[in-house]
C-alpha cells in the first residue's frame, strides 16, 4: 500500500489515490515545469485513519441522524462543524504516523509548506467544485502539518461539500481525500491563467495580483486582467485593478495588508511576463490534452506552477439556492466592514426612520392620504428587509468563523463551547424581557394593583404603573407580531404580566462565571503578536451574536410602524362597514380607503385541510420521538404550547414547552416563562437557540413538522443534549444527571 | 397522509425481506423471547407464526395472549444505528383453526416453503397476531407509532 508518494513516483495508475491536484502536479514536474517540491498523502492513508480510529462510524452517526432533505443549511453547517471537531480531536494513530512522518520530515524539515486538498475526480472537466475543500498555506513543523492534514481530510465533509453531496457522490464508506504537502513558495506576484476564456473560446485570460494568489482566488484582492488571442498569444487588452491590498504570509497563515504606494501604479506583470504565463498554460494544455486553468507565482523572476486543472464548461443552473449560501462565507476583513456598516449606519438609520414614522399623526390624515402612507411604509419596510438580507444575514457568519478559530486552537470536547463565550452581550430582547420582569416584580409586591389590573384594566389603575408600561413601547418599539399590536390593545400584555407575577422571578442572561476563564484560556493560546487578531475576532463574534437578534428588533420597529397604518385603515373601514369583516388583505384596505362606497371583500377562508375520507381507515400514524438538533443542553418535561398566532403567545403558561416554526425575535418575551423550546427551523446559531442559551433552557431545533406533529397540551420531553423530542407521557425516573431533570407538568 | 402510505410501504418491504423476528411473551411478569419465522398479511393487520405446542412460548400464551415482536433489518455493523429499521409490534396472539387457517397458511408457506413439514406436523400450532400498534424506529432515534386497532 502506498500511503505517501513523492511527485516523481506518481504514475497513471495512481491518479485516484493522489487526487486531481496531486496528479496534475506530478505531470507538470515530469514535463520539467517548475513546481514546488511536494509529497502526496494518498487516499489509502485517509482510509486507514478513518478505519483504525473508528472515526468512520462516528461520521455516520453525525451525518445521517436526519435525512438531508429535512436539513436546512444552518444544520448542514453545524454538522460540518461537528465533523471537523471529530477530526481535530482524533490524532493520527502511532503506526500511521510512523509511516507518514519520515518522508515529510526529510523533505521539508522546518520549511514552510502548503497543505492542500486533492480530491479524487476533481480534475474531471465535467465538474468544477473549486473551493469546496480546504487548503492551508504557510504551515511549519511536523505537528502542525499533521494537524492540517486532518483538517484537509475533514474538509471532504465541509458544509460546502455537503451542499454538493449528490454531485460529488459523497458516501462515508467510499469517499476519500488525498492531500498534497507542498513547499510554500512565497511569490511576490501571483495569479491564474485560463488557457481558454470561459466566455470566448478564441481568447485566453491572465489575472495577476501582488503577493499570494490566495487573495485573488478567494476574491479579497482585485486582479489586473489581460485578454490574449489564444492562437497567437497576442495581448488584446489589459484592465488594471484598483491596486490597494496585498495578501502576505503571516504567523497565522496569511494577512491582508495595504499595498506599498510605489507598487500601486505598477502592473504586477510586464508584457513579457504575461506572455510567459500564457505559454505556461499552453504547455500544460499540450500534455494534459485539454485547456487548463493554472495557478502560478513569480518568486524572484522565476515562474512556478502551483496547480493546474481542466477548464470546466458545466455552468451552474440559475437560481441554485446553494450559490447564495456559498456567498455567506465571508473573509474576516469583509465581516469587519459589515459590522461597521450595520452598527454605525444601518441600525441608527432604521431607528431614525422608525422615530420619524412614529411622529406622524395618522388620525389627522385623510383616507386617501392614509392609503398613500400605507403604501409608502410598505416600501420602507421592504427597503429595510432587503438591507437585512443583504448585510445582516451574512454578518451572522461572524459567529461561525469564530467557532472554527476557537475549535482550532482550543480543541474543546463540545464543538459549540464557543457559544458560551459569546453569551451575556446585552441583547435588546433580553433587556426588553428585563423590563417586563421588572413590571412583573412590581405587581408581585403590590397584589392590590395586580387585582385592580385583573378586574378593571390598565386605564383605571395606578398611573405610575401605566406610565412605566407605556415606556416599554417608547424604548423598544411596539411589540409586534403579525397583525397584532400589543400597545394599542394592552389587555393581552397585561394578562401576560399577571401570568408572569404568578411564578417566581427569573433573570435572563445570567453571565456564566466561566465566561472569563473561557476567554482567558482562548486568548492565552495565541502568541503575543497574534493576540490583537484573537481579540478582534472575539469582538466580531460577540457583535455577530448580539446583532443576530438586535437587527430583528429594529426591523420589527419598522414593521410595527407599517402595521400601525394598516390597523388605522382597518379601523376606519370597520367604522363604516362593521367589525365582522375578519382579516382584510392589504389591497382591500387600500381600495376601500380610496373609494368609501366600495365594500371590502372578505379574505377567502384558508383552504380546508386534506379530505377526511381516510377516517374509515383503521390505521393512524403518530410521531412518538422526533430527531432534531441539540441546540441548548438540558432536559425539560411539560405541556406543549404550539404558537401559531399571537393569541397563543398570550395564553402561554409558566412551565410550558414553546413549540413553533421559528422563534420570531418579537416572540422572545414569552421565553422566560418556558421550560423548553422546540423549533422547526434548525441549527445551533439561529435566533431561537441563542435565546434558549441565554436563559439556560433545553432547546431542540430542526424538528421537521414541529408545529404540526405536536399539539398544544401534548406532554413532551425535550432532550436538549441529544436533540430529541419525545411526545407523550414518559415515565422518566427522576435521576440526578449532569443537570437535574426539570419537571413542570 | 402520505407519511402513512410511505411507512406502510416500508413495513411491507421489511416484512418481505426478513424471515425471522424476536417474539416476546411473559409468565408471571418474567419476559421471555424466542426467534420465530413470521409472515405478514397483505393489509398489515395480522402477523403469523408457527410453534410447537410444547414450547415455553406457547405455554406462556394461554394465561396471557399479549405479545410483542421485534422485526429489524440490522447487519450487525456500527452503521446499523443509522440505516437499520426496527419495528416493535404489539398485539394479541391466537391459534388459528380451519378454514381461516388454510388461507393464511398458504401465504405463510409461500414465504417459508422449507417449513411445510414442520407446520403440518400434529404437534405444531399456527398462530395469528392481531396487531394493535407498530412502533417504527429509523435513523436510530426517529420513532413513529402506527395504530392499527385502538
Amino acid at each position: 500500500m502506498n500511503l505517501t508518494l513523492p511527485l516523481h513516483k506518481v504514475n497513471e495508475p495512481d491518479r485516484q489515490r493522489v487526487g486531481g491536484k496531486g496528479f496534475a502536479l506530478a505531470m507538470m514536474a515530469r514535463e520539467s515545469l517548475t513546481v514546488p517540491e511536494a509529497i502526496c498523502i494518498t487516499t489509502e492513508a485517509y482510509h486507514q485513519y478513518m478505519r483504525s480510529t473508528g472515526l468512520r462510524d462516528n461520521l455516520v452517526m453525525v451525518l445521517y441522524r436526519k435525512a438531508f432533505k429535512d436539513m436546512r443549511w444552518e444544520e448542514i453547517w453545524d454538522a460540518a462543524l461537528r465533523i471537523r471537531n471529530l477530526f481535530l480531536k482524533t490524532a493520527i494513530p502511532t503506526e500511521l504516523r510512523a509511516i507518514l512522518a519520515p518522508p515529510i520530515e526529510s523533505t521539508f524539515a522546518e520549511k514552510a509548506v502548503s497543505v492542500r486538498s486533492s480530491a479524487p475526480g476533481e480534475d474531471s472537466s465535467k465538474t468544477s467544485f473549486a473551493g469546496l475543500h480546504e487548503s492551508y498555506v504557510n504551515i511549519r513543523g511536523t505537528e502542525a502539518i499533521f494537524e492540517h492534514i486532518r483538517l484537509v481530510w475533514a474538509s471532504l465533509w465541509s458544509d460546502r461539500a455537503l451542499l454538493y453531496r449528490q454531485e460529488l457522490g459523497l458516501d462515508v464508506d467510499k469517499s476519500a481525500m488525498a492531500v498534497v504537502v507542498q513547499e510554500m513558495i512565497s511569490g511576490e506576484r501571483s495569479g491564474v491563467v485560463f488557457g481558454r476564456s470561459p466566455v470566448d473560446e478564441s481568447q485566453a485570460v491572465v489575472e495577476a495580483v501582488y503577493g499570494l494568489n490566495q487573495g485573488l482566488v478567494d476574491g479579497t484582492v482585485e486582479p489586473d486582467r489581460w485578454i490574449l488571442r489564444r492562437n497567437t498569444g497576442q495581448i488584446l487588452s489589459h484592465s488594471p485593478a484598483q491596486r490597494e491590498k496585498v495578501l502576505n504570509p503571516a504567523p497565522l497563515g496569511t494577512r491582508l495588508e495595504n499595498l506599498p504606494p510605489e507598487l500601486r501604479e505598477k502592473a504586477p506583470l510586464t508584457e513579457s511576463d504575461v506572455s510567459d504565463v500564457f505559454q505556461l498554460a499552453m504547455r500544460a494544455e499540450s500534455f494534459f490534452k485539454s485547456p487548463q486553468d493554472v495557478e502560478w507565482t513569480y518568486l524572484k523572476k522565476r515562474l512556478h506552477a502551483l496547480q493546474s486543472r481542466p477548464i470546466t464548461t458545466g455552468a451552474t443552473p440559475d437560481g441554485d439556492e446553494r450559490l447564495r449560501y456559498l456567498s455567506l462565507h465571508r473573509s474576516f476583513d469583509n465581516l469587519k466592514e459589515l459590522w461597521t456598516k450595520i452598527e454605525k449606519d444601518l441600525i441608527p438609520a432604521m431607528e431614525a426612520e422608525a422615530a420619524i414614522l412614529a411622529d406622524i399623526d395618522l388620525t389627522g390624515l385623510s383616507d386617501a392620504d392614509l392609503a398613500d402612507e400605507i403604501e409608502r411604509r410598505i416600501g420602507i419596510h421592504k427597503k429595510w428587509q432587503d438591507a437585512y438580507w443583504r448585510d445582516c444575514i451574512p454578518f451572522a457568519h461572524g459567529m461561525r468563523m469564530f467557532g472554527q478559530v476557537y475549535n482550532d486552537v482550543v480543541h474543546p470536547k463540545d464543538p459549540f463551547e464557543f457559544m458560551d463565550l459569546l453569551k451575556g452581550t446585552r441583547m435588546v430582547s433580553i433587556q426588553r424581557n428585563q423590563i417586563l420582569e421588572d413590571l412583573a416584580g412590581w405587581l408581585r409586591k403590590d397584589p392590590q394593583l395586580a387585582e385592580c389590573l385583573r378586574l378593571k384594566g390598565l386605564e383605571d389603575c395606578d398611573s405610575a404603573f401605566r406610565e412605566a408600561f407605556n415606556n416599554l413601547s417608547n424604548t423598544f418599539g411596539d411589540l409586534t407580531w403579525g397583525e397584532t399590536s400589543f400597545i394599542q390593545d394592552p389587555r393581552q400584555l397585561v394578562g401576560f404580566l399577571l401570568e408572569m407575577t404568578d411564578r417566581p422571578p427569573k433573570n435572563g442572561s445570567k453571565p456564566l462565571k466561566d465566561i472569563d476563564s473561557l476567554e482567558g484560556n482562548f486568548l492565552s493560546l495565541f502568541e503575543e503578536a497574534q493576540k490583537t487578531y484573537a481579540t478582534e475576532m472575539l469582538d466580531l463574534a460577540r457583535a455577530s451574536y448580539r446583532l443576530r437578534d438586535d437587527d430583528n428588533i429594529y426591523l420589527g420597529k419598522i414593521e410595527g410602524q407599517m402595521r400601525n397604518t394598516l390597523n388605522e385603515g382597518k379601523r376606519r373601514i370597520e367604522r363604516v362597514f362593521g367589525t365582522d369583516l375578519g382579516a382584510l388583505e392589504t389591497k382591500e384596505i387600500l381600495k376601500t380607503l380610496r373609494n368609501r362606497h366600495r365594500k371590502p371583500k372578505k379574505s377567502s377562508p384558508p383552504p380546508p385541510g386534506a379530505p377526511t375520507q381516510g377516517l374509515k381507515e383503521n390505521f393512524h400514524i403518530k410521531a412518538r420521538q422526533i430527531v432534531g438538533q441539540p441546540a441548548g443542553p438540558g432536559i425539560a418535561f411539560g405541556k406543549a404550547r404550539v404558537v401559531l398566532e399571537p393569541a397563543d403567545l398570550f395564553a402561554f403558561k409558566t412551565g410550558e414547552i414553546l413549540v413553533c416554526d421559528a422563534v420570531d425575535p418579537n416572540m422572545t418575551f414569552v421565553v422566560p416563562l418556558a421550560a423548553g423550546i422546540v423549533e422547526r427551523r434548525g441549527g445551533m446559531l439561529i435566533h431561537g437557540a441563542i435565546i434558549a442559551r441565554e436563559y439556560g433552557l433545553p432547546c431542540v431545533t430542526g424538528v421537521a413538522g414541529a408545529a404540526t406533529s405536536i399539539k398544544t397540551g401534548d406532554t413532551v420531553t425535550v432532550d436538549g443534549y441529544l436533540g430529541i423530542v419525545i411526545i407523550g407521557e414518559t415515565r422518566l425516573e427522576k435521576k440526578k444527571g449532569p443537570d437535574e431533570i426539570t419537571r413542570n407538568a | 397522509m402520505n407519511d402513512l402510505k410511505a411507512y406502510k410501504k416500508d413495513l411491507k418491504s421489511l416484512f418481505a425481506s426478513q424471515h425471522t423476528g424476536v417474539l416476546a411473551t411473559q409468565q408471571d411478569g418474567q419476559p421471555y423471547t424466542s426467534l420465530v419465522a413470521f409472515a405478514s398479511s397483505e393489509d398489515l393487520k395480522d402477523l403469523f407464526f408457527a410453534t410447537m405446542r410444547a414450547t415455553r412460548k406457547f405455554a406462556n400464551l394461554s394465561p396471557d395472549s399479549r405479545v410483542a415482536m421485534l422485526i429489524d433489518n440490522r447487519s450487525n455493523i456500527p452503521s446499523d444505528f443509522q440505516w437499520a429499521m426496527g419495528v416493535t409490534v404489539t398485539g394479541r396472539a391466537e391459534e388459528l383453526a380451519d378454514p381461516e387457517k388454510q388461507t393464511s397458511l398458504t401465504a405463510y408457506l409461500a414465504k417459508h416453503p422449507h417449513l411445510e413439514d414442520f407446520v403440518s406436523s400434529p404437534g405444531c400450532a399456527f398462530l395469528r397476531i392481531r396487531v394493535d400498534t407498530y412502533y417504527v424506529v429509523t435513523r436510530f432515534q426517529k420513532v413513529v407509532e402506527i395504530h392499527v386497532r385502538s
